[in-house]
């Protein structure tokens, strides 16, 4: 019962019948959703050679030495292996570091990323390409960046050292910042992505509501990237229980106080490969809990899908 | 409250200028067709879109340099926008909770407010689980909760269907009546800008080509596209069976049957002249009228008959010729019952 049938009077306006004016401009709605676009073509699911040869190859190399780890594993005396106190400790260590090195990188890298996708400034994307370079730049260099930092007569460390007594280096304390400076780029990046993808105009909605900048950030932007923050959360975990080069030259290897899972793996395959392999299943579980439990919803939403 | 508004933008090669001013308690109606600034008027207005030049007042309050949060303006989005991880009530609680009222507070009035649209039983919804109807009042909702000093509307009803548009508009007016402020609705559609609004403005590259009350505005269209988009004669009346009696005077035949009382629309292009009474015709509808005015408009003619009841034609310009259109003439006018609309008002 809308106005604007089509028009089918034979009478003296048929020279204007063909501009039904609410057809032309009064209905106006969304186009029709597209039906989706097939991703694949039908009928033709076999791949050519050169593509499937190096393809079985690449699953090969990532599988096998996985499938190495598993046959070679003294599963026997896995129970005696895993109980030794060292192992205990590093574990215990590793859990505790990089679940405070994910802390820390929540409580800074978040308000980096909100800085990185909302506020215009000089400067700024050198400031996005010098936040990613922990990605790309060798563990070990960042180590010893932190160390002329942090040092005792680093940068900072000097005087941190002089006026509060305070050494970092080779401290569990160390471990952290190792582990921070390098996983929380994969936070920054996730979260930044996802502000850049949110739908800004929510933020507008929130304003006009009379919302301050604040209480948007916190009561619309934050619940709306939510997925996102979690899933840079668990790579930077991730990341941070991986570690090994950064947190290796800034805090050493002390067993108890700086010696995570994977130093303890490298230190244990010189002197005992068996307690190596013990250590390496239980980071293997470890990822594969992480993957398994958290699995797609959050690998997509890291991705900004 | 009063809204006084100067809006310079300028964009690029595009600049909207326009000059609005909307007592309390008026509304007012943007037309215009797309990119002719409508949006970034409204969004000026709102303190979302930085002004180059000019001034907004609200209640003889400059406001002009304050950002969107201080200036206690409603916005209904054509989107609508609300938080997809709030309830309904949440979403209407927002701006209240925003100025810094207790939840519990907040929450209470916002539920008053969703009793007042009718969806009390939504309050715990999120806005995915509404329906396009609900989505829209649960938005209407959210702006008026705080009492904004200017209510806004972009397209409040275009995302709807045309079964909910009906019922929705009626209540629209409803609102907009009751909330007592200025109001700046932004519309593409002719019945809803004459039936929601008191005056109209028409943007066409970014400025105003036209204004004034919706009945004028659609009696002398400036443009091609105000003759278009406002090409409607709306009456209203009481029907009785096949039967409307207008209330301007005169009576149309409908081709079905209604009672109570009812909004008929009928569009100009849907209605043919005549020198002498016809005879022998099929349109159910013949009434005698006087020709008040010819406006030439593009490709066609509109002719404004005094009736009753008065009504709106298009026609060719060589029907002008051959009919004799002028001012003053006697004139016969018919009407296809076929041809009107009717909804409940």
């Amino acid at each position: 019962m809308t106005p604007g049938r089509p028009d089918g009077t034979a009478s003296l306006t048929e020279g204007v019948a063909d501009g039904s004016p609410s057809r032309r401009y009064g209905l106006r709605r969304r186009p029709a959703r597209q039906p989706e676009v097939l991703r694949s073509r039908p009928g033709r699911s076999g791949a050519p050679w050169p593509l499937a040869v190096p393809a079985a190859i690449a699953i090969l190399f990532l599988v096998l030495p996985l499938v190495g780890l598993l046959v070679r594993a003294p599963w026997k005396e896995l129970p005696t292996l895993l109980s030794d106190p060292t192992v205990r400790e590093a574990l215990r260590l590793s859990l505790i570091t990089a679940t405070l090195a994910t802390g820390v990188a929540l409580v800074i890298g978040v308000p980096l990323a909100w800085v990185l996708a909302r506020v215009r400034f000089p400067g700024r994307s050198l400031l996005r390409a010098l936040v990613t370079l922990p990605l790309v730049l060798p563990p070990v260099v960042g180590g010893v960046a932190l160390f002329l930092a942090l040092g005792r007569r680093g940068l900072l460390g000097q005087y941190l050292d002089r006026w509060f007594g305070l050494t970092i280096p080779f401290t569990p304390f160390a471990v952290v910042l190792a582990e921070t400076f390098v996983a929380m780029p994969f936070l920054i990046v996730t979260v930044e992505g996802a502000l850049r993808a949110a739908d800004t105009r929510y933020e507008e909605a929130s304003a006009t509501l009379g919302a301050s900048r604040w209480t948007t950030f916190r009561r619309v932007t934050l619940p709306m990237i939510g997925p996102s923050v979690l899933a840079g959360s668990v790579l930077c975990w991730a990341r941070a229980l991986g570690e090994f080069g950064a947190t290796i030259t800034f805090a050493g290897n002390f067993p108890g106080r700086t010696q995570t899972m994977p130093i303890a793996v490298y230190i244990a395959l010189e002197t005992d490969p068996d307690a190596a392999i013990a250590l390496s299943l239980v980071l293997l579980v470890v990822s594969v809990v992480i993957l398994v439990s958290l699995r797609e919803r959050v690998l997509n939403a890291g991705t900004g899908s | 409250m009063s809204l006084d508004a100067h809006l310079v933008v300028r964009r690029g090669q595009f600049t909207v200028d326009i000059e609005l001013s909307v007592p309390d308690g008026a509304v007012l109606g943007m037309l215009g067709p797309n990119g002719a600034g409508k949006t970034t008027a409204l969004r000026a207005l709102a303190g979302l879109e930085p002004l180059t030049d000019g001034h907004v007042v609200l209640d003889g309050v400059d406001v002009t340099a304050d950002p969107p949060e201080q200036r206690d303006v409603g916005v209904v989005f054509q989107d609508y926008l609300l938080f997809p991880h709030l309830t309904a009530l949440d979403n209407v609680a927002y701006g209240l909770r925003a100025r810094g009222m207790r939840r519990a507070a907040a929450r209470a009035d916002a539920a008053e407010w969703l009793d007042q649209v009718g969806l009390t039983d939504r309050a715990g919804h999120r806005p995915r689980q509404l329906s396009g109807g609900q989505a829209q009042r649960v938005a209407l909702a959210r702006a008026l909760a705080p009492r904004p000093r200017l209510l806004l509307l972009d397209e409040p009803l275009a995302a709807l269907d045309a079964g909910t548009r009906l019922v929705l508009r009626t209540d629209l007016r409803r609102h907009l009546v009751s909330y007592g402020g200025p109001a700046v609705v932004v519309t593409h559609d002719a019945v809803e800008a004459m039936v929601l609004t008191d005056s109209l403005i028409v943007l066409e590259g970014g400025r105003i080509v036209q204004s004034g009350p919706p009945a004028e505005v659609a009696r002398y269209p400036r443009t091609e596209y105000v003759a278009r988009l406002l090409g409607l004669n709306l009456y209203r009346g009481a029907a009785r069976g096949d039967r409307v009696e207008l209330k301007g005077g005169g009576e149309l035949v409908l081709a079905e049957h209604v009672s109570g009382e009812v909004h008929v629309a009928v569009r100009p292009s849907a209605v043919a002249l005549h020198r002498d009474r016809p005879e022998h015709s099929s349109p159910r509808n013949v009434w005698a009228g006087r020709i008040a005015g010819v406006e030439a408009v593009g490709d066609r003619v509109r002719i404004a008959v005094t009736g009753p009841p008065d009504v709106l034609a298009d026609v060719t310009t060589d029907a002008v010729a051959d009919l004799e259109l002028a001012t003053g003439a006697e004139i016969w006018v018919s009407v296809k019952a076929t041809e009107i609309t009717v909804y409940p008002v």
